[in-house]
Parts: structure tokens; C-alpha cells; sequence
């Protein structure tokens, strides 16, 4: 009987194609809003992301995410060395710097300064120079966005310097670094270097970075160094995480996206729904047609979930599909985040199945109570 | 109820007091006002009289797709009104063959698959289904349209193709709604003696409603109704 429901299906062609259309816009909508959702939670930890090598990151207690900086004293550092199961700690300076550049112009940069001795939290792509070159005397490095927003039309290059702080910059390299929310271009440097080019501040460690040992838990270290130096400390799982739910809890970003999203949801079920209950309605002659000549209940209901889930597969295919298109024609083209893991992809499917279940049973029951009698109306 | 239905020799059908009330909102419509009658077996019985005095409702009841009010019903000597509706769902499926007013084909579906549907629903496999269907069609003059749509076929040939379908599984009774009157007098004449033709036989029935008068030249017995009640029922020479 499954052919017999698919060739009913398709034979009415323009609510086949309603329906079809009905849920593969919501989820469209479903997965465009939720990957630019997660793109933008994504902006918001890439600092952490683009700092690899280290497993924990030791900060102030009261910080609430990777922007929000409270400097330690220096002898934190050696307190969390103290303690045991640490590998190694280094320091991680984070702060902004007003670059003063050849033209007499200022621009704001993210500084970052790394360990003098291990450079732990380097960038992970260089496009030009080498990390070594970071050694060299007023050495910095720079992210290539950073560098076509100073010298725009130009090809990167070493060489370039300008001024922080009254004190003299080389770039020595170019390199990547994830897109953030504050479009600043982003400044290497070592840790020693960079107290120089930061404004004079009492304290200037930012974070310490910390590697456990092999046979040690990141988890239970960071219990360990939290219960002996009153500082927090997170993995870089946990750390993430926390900036998100701060930006989730702080911002009204989840609204806004949470009611696109819905509306997104709603207006497939309105339309799926309501195709597919024409559908059912007018071919519900048909239904009961095939119970007067004998078809059990049940396998009225199959037919009818059968044809629920081809219109949603397809739908979900054609929907996601066309989200994630639009996902790689934006990538180079402008702004807009967008970041489509599979729970996005899960997330929608989900969404899709409920449309289609809620729109199923709306049809089922419209079959099932009708009499077989009515066939000779 | 207890009271046994005498299961004649030779009966497809044997009603007893059937009634049937409609409720339609607080008003009560009695369609079937107690119903006394019986079919035969081998034979063609009309069933005639005016619209709105309880025909359909009547065959409908025979063919187990309404549950009567009261009374009993005896069919192929099962006493349907006892049946749980699941059991009444196979009972048709196995038993009855129904021809409708508008025929009621899948429109999507071909003349010789719209054929097939009742083996299909009793889970033959396809090809045997579409064979047996192309066997019924050619024997009503179809065989160069098994694969026509319905909405290709006229109005006659559609009517055949509903027949075909109604005799495929071969059902041990036939109810017939009307089957020629959405037919011009050419087409009806033709769909009555194809019935006469392929669908009497002596281990079947067939019922036929009409109030086309035309007709009951090819009836075995004709039960009339009026308001709900069977009020004659008289032999004729077919
Ligand atoms: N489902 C229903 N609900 C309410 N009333 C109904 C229903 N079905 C039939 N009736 C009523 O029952 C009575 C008998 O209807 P039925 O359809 O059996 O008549 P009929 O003899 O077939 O008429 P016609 O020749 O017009 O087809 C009519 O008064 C009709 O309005
Ligand atoms: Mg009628």
C-alpha cells in the first residue's frame, strides 16, 4: 500500500509541492537562524580558540568571560606552579593597545602577550614571517585582517612599524586569527614586550596558562589550583562555555534569535500544516474509499505517516540545504557569522519531525473519525 | 440482542428489524424504521424507492461499513452486527464488493491499479494483483486502457473499471449504489448488463440501489422502500 500513498502524494501535484515548500522554508529559516546564533557564539570564544597548547586557564575569580580581565599579581604565578600536578604555568597577557601609526593615525588593537621563554598561545597559522622572529627586539605580529584595516590595498608584508605607548613596533609577521566580535586587529607580541606597550598599569597578568601533567585530570587540577590559591580555573572547555552562557544570560541575543527561530517553526506548521490538512481533507474520499473496501485503520495511518515523512525529508533536505548554501556564499562576503555544527543540523530535523508529526495526526484523526459510510455520500 | 436469524438456504442476506437513527444535533432522524428483508443468493435485487427513504443507509448496512441502531443482520452467515470493527474491516475485505455513484477510483492511480486495490489491501503481491486486474479488465472491455487514468476514461468506462474493481477479489456479495445514474441511458443500459453478465454467479449476490426505472429489466427481485421501511418485495423474470 506504501506506492499506492506515494502515488497519492505526488498526484496532487501543487499541495505535494505547498507542502513541500511549507516545510522546507521552516527549516530554512530553522537553520540559517540557529548557525548565525552559533557563529555569533562562536565570535565570542574565539580568543580561547585561537589559544592552543594549554589546557587550563587561571584567572581572577570574579572574571565572567574572556574579555572581561582582571589582572593577577605576579606571585600568583609562582603559587600555581606550587601546585601539584601542574606541568608548566606561563604567563598570557591580554589587554587593548592604541597603535599610533606613521600617518599620525591611532587605532585600537587587541595586544597579546605570550611567554618570553615558550611563546605558549601563539597564532596557529603565519601567512608570513616565522614565530621566532617574535624574538627579535620591538618585534610584533599581526592578523591579516588587522593588517588590510591599517594598509588597506596593500600586500602584507614585514617590515611595517608603528608606535604603542611611545615605544617603537615592527611587524615581523603576519598571521591568522579567528574573527571577534570587536573587529580590532589583533597584536602578537612576548609577555615582556607587551607590559612595555600597554598603558602603565599596577598589574598586567592577565591569565596564567597551565598545562597538567599526563596522568593528572584537567578537571580535578582545576578543583586542585581553585582550593589552594582562591584563583579560578578552568579547562578550555569550561572556559568557552562560561563565556557563552555570559553572553546568553547577558545579552539578548537567544531572544532574538529564539524568536526567529520559532517563528520560523510557526510558519511551517501554519503552512505544511495547513497544506497537508487540505491535502488530507480532500483526499480523504480516497481514505475512506480504501476502508470500505478494507484497509485497516492502522494501515491508513502508516500511509499517512509515510507521506508526512517523504514531505518532510525532502522538505528538511531542501531546507538545510539551501541554509548551508547560504552559509558559504556569505563566508567571504561579508560579515555576518555563521557556523552550522551538526547539533544545528539535529536541532532542525527534530524541529521538522515535530511539524510533521503535529501536522500527521491533525490529518490522521480527520481519516480515522470519518466513517467508511460516507463513501456512498 | 439473542434471537437467531434464521440462515435460509440459499440467503446472502437476511435483515431483522434493522433500524438506524441518525443524530443530527438535538434532532433525531430515523433512516431505517425496521427493516425486514432478505437477499438471495445468484440473484441481482434491486433495491428502489424514493430519495431520502432509507436505501443507502440500508446497503450500507448490509455491507458492514454502518453499524445499525438495532435488529440483526445476517450476511454470508455472519452476524456482522456482533463483529468488532476490526473484524469487520477483513469481513469486507474478503467478502464484499462495492460499486459506488461516483465510482470512486484513485485518481492518481491507473485503470489496472485501480483494479488491484482490494488484492492489494489483502497483501497480494503487486504483479500477481495487476494480473488478475488486466484479467477483469479486458473481460469488461477494457484491455487497451489498463493503463489510462480515470480522468481519461469517460464516464462508462470508469464505471466498468469500478466494477472490475468490485469483482476482482471475488466478493461474495456486491452492493451497487446508483451505479447508472451519473450515466447517460446508453452507458447505464451497457454498465447493467455488464453486471448482469460477469457479476451474477450462484455463490453470489448482488444488490443494486436505484430509482432509475430503466433498469429493472435486468433484476431478479426488486424490494421496494419507503420511509425507512422495506414495503414490497417481488420477483420478476430477468
Ligand atoms: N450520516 C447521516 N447523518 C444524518 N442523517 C443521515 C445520514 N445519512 C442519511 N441520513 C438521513 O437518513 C435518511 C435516509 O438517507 P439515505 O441516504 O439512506 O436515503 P436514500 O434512499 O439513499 O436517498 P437517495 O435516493 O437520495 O440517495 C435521509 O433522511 C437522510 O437525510
Ligand atoms: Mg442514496
Amino acid at each position: 500500500m506504501l506506492w499506492i500513498a506515494w502515488r497519492i502524494l505526488v498526484g496532487d501535484t501543487a499541495k505535494y509541492l505547498g507542502m513541500i515548500i511549507g516545510v522546507a522554508f521552516a527549516s530554512l529559516l530553522i537553520a540559517q537562524q540557529a548557525s548565525i546564533f552559533c557563529g555569533l557564539m562562536r565570535l565570542t570564544v574565539s580568543q580561547i580558540l585561537d589559544v592552543e597548547g594549554a589546557a587550563i586557564w587561571v584567572m581572577d575569580p570574579d572574571v565572567q568571560f574572556v574579555d572581561d580581565i582582571k589582572p593577577l599579581s605576579e606571585n600568583e604565578l609562582l603559587r600555581v606552579r606550587g601546585v601539584e600536578g601542574v606541568r608548566w604555568a606561563v604567563r598570557f597577557f591580554k589587554g587593548l593597545g592604541r597603535a599610533r601609526l606613521a600617518e599620525g593615525e591611532y587605532q585600537q588593537v587587541v595586544l597579546l602577550g605570550l611567554d618570553d621563554a615558550t611563546l605558549v598561545g601563539a597564532p596557529q597559522t603565519i601567512l608570513l614571517g616565522s614565530l621566532d622572529d617574535l624574538r627579535q627586539p620591538d618585534a610584533v605580529m599581526m592578523d591579516r585582517r588587522g593588517f588590510e584595516r591599517l594598509w588597506p590595498g596593500e600586500p602584507l608584508s614585514v617590515g611595517k612599524t608603528f608606535e604603542m605607548n611611545d615605544r617603537r613596533a615592527v611587524i615581523v609577521g603576519v598571521c591568522e586569527s579567528r574573527r571577534t566580535f570587536q573587529t580590532f586587529p589583533v597584536v602578537y607580541t612576548r609577555y615582556s614586550q607587551a607590559t612595555m606597550f600597554a598603558p602603565h598599569e599596577r598589574k598586567l597578568l592577565s591569565f596564567i596558562l597551565v598545562q597538567n601533567e599526563p596522568n593528572v585530570d584537567a578537571d580535578a587540577l582545576c578543583r586542585r589550583i581553585t582550593q589552594q590559591t582562591g584563583l579560578q580555573a578552568l579547562t578550555r572547555n569550561g572556559f568557552i562555555w562560561k563565556t557563552i552562557f555570559y553572553y546568553l544570560r547577558q545579552t539578548g541575543i537567544p531572544v532574538n534569535f529564539g524568536i526567529t527561530v520559532l517563528l520560523g517553526f510557526i510558519v511551517g506548521v501554519a503552512i505544511a500544516g495547513q497544506t497537508f490538512y487540505l491535502f488530507a481533507v480532500e483526499n480523504a474520499r480516497q481514505y475512506a474509499t480504501l476502508k470500505a473496501l478494507g484497509l485497516s485503520d492502522a494501515r491508513v495511518v502508516v500511509m499517512i505517516l509515510q507521506q508526512a515523512v517523504v514531505v518532510g525529508l525532502i522538505g528538511y533536505s531542501i531546507g538545510v540545504g539551501g541554509a548551508a548554501i547560504f552559509g558559504l556564499l556569505i563566508q567571504n562576503r561579508s560579515k555576518l557569522a555563521f557556523f552550522m555544527p551538526w547539533q544545528v543540523l539535529l536541532g532542525t530535523g527534530i524541529a521538522v519531525l515535530v511539524i510533521v508529526l503535529a501536522v500527521s495526526v491533525l490529518s490522521v484523526r480527520r481519516v480515522i473519525v470519518m466513517e467508511p459510510a460516507e463513501v456512498f455520500k | 440482542m439473542t434471537m437467531a436469524v434464521p440462515q435460509g438456504e440459499g440467503l446472502a442476506v437476511v435483515c431483522r428489524a434493522v433500524t438506524k437513527e441518525f443524530r443530527q444535533g438535538s434532532v433525531i432522524v430515523r433512516a431505517l424504521r425496521g427493516v425486514d428483508v432478505e437477499v438471495r443468493m445468484g440473484e441481482l435485487t434491486l433495491l428502489m424507492g424514493p430519495s431520502g427513504c432509507g436505501k443507502t443507509t440500508l446497503l450500507s448496512v448490509m455491507a458492514g461499513i454502518l453499524d445499525p441502531t438495532s435488529g440483526s443482520i445476517n450476511v454470508l452467515g455472519s452476524d456482522i452486527e456482533r463483529l468488532t470493527s476490526r473484524q469487520k474491516t477483513a469481513f469486507r475485505m474478503k467478502n464484499i464488493g462495492f460499486v459506488f455513484q461516483m465510482h470512486n477510483l484513485l485518481p492518481a492511480l491507473s485503470a489496472m491499479e485501480n483494479t488491484a486495490v482490494p488484492l492489494l489491501i489483502a497483501r497480494r503481491p503487486r504483479n500477481a494483483a495487476l494480473a488478475a486486474a488486466r484479467q477483469l479488465l479486458e473481460g469488461v472491455g477494457l484491455g487497451e486502457r489498463v493503463d489510462a487514468l480515470p480522468s481519461r476514461l469517460s464516464g462508462g468506462e470508469q464505471q466498468r473499471v469500478a466494477i472490475a474493481r468490485a469483482l476482482v477479489h471475488r466478493p461474495r456479495l456486491l452492493v451497487c449504489d446508483e451505479p447508472t445514474s451519473a450515466l447517460d441511458a446508453k452507458s447505464g443500459h451497457a454498465i447493467m448488463q455488464q453486471l448482469r453478465d460477469i457479476a451474477v454467479e450462484p455463490d453470489r449476490a448482488v444488490v443494486v440501489v436505484t430509482h432509475d426505472p430503466r433498469v429493472i429489466e435486468f433484476a431478479d427481485r426488486i424490494a421496494t422502500m419507503d420511509d425507512g421501511r422495506i414495503t414490497d418485495v417481488r420477483e420478476t423474470k430477468a
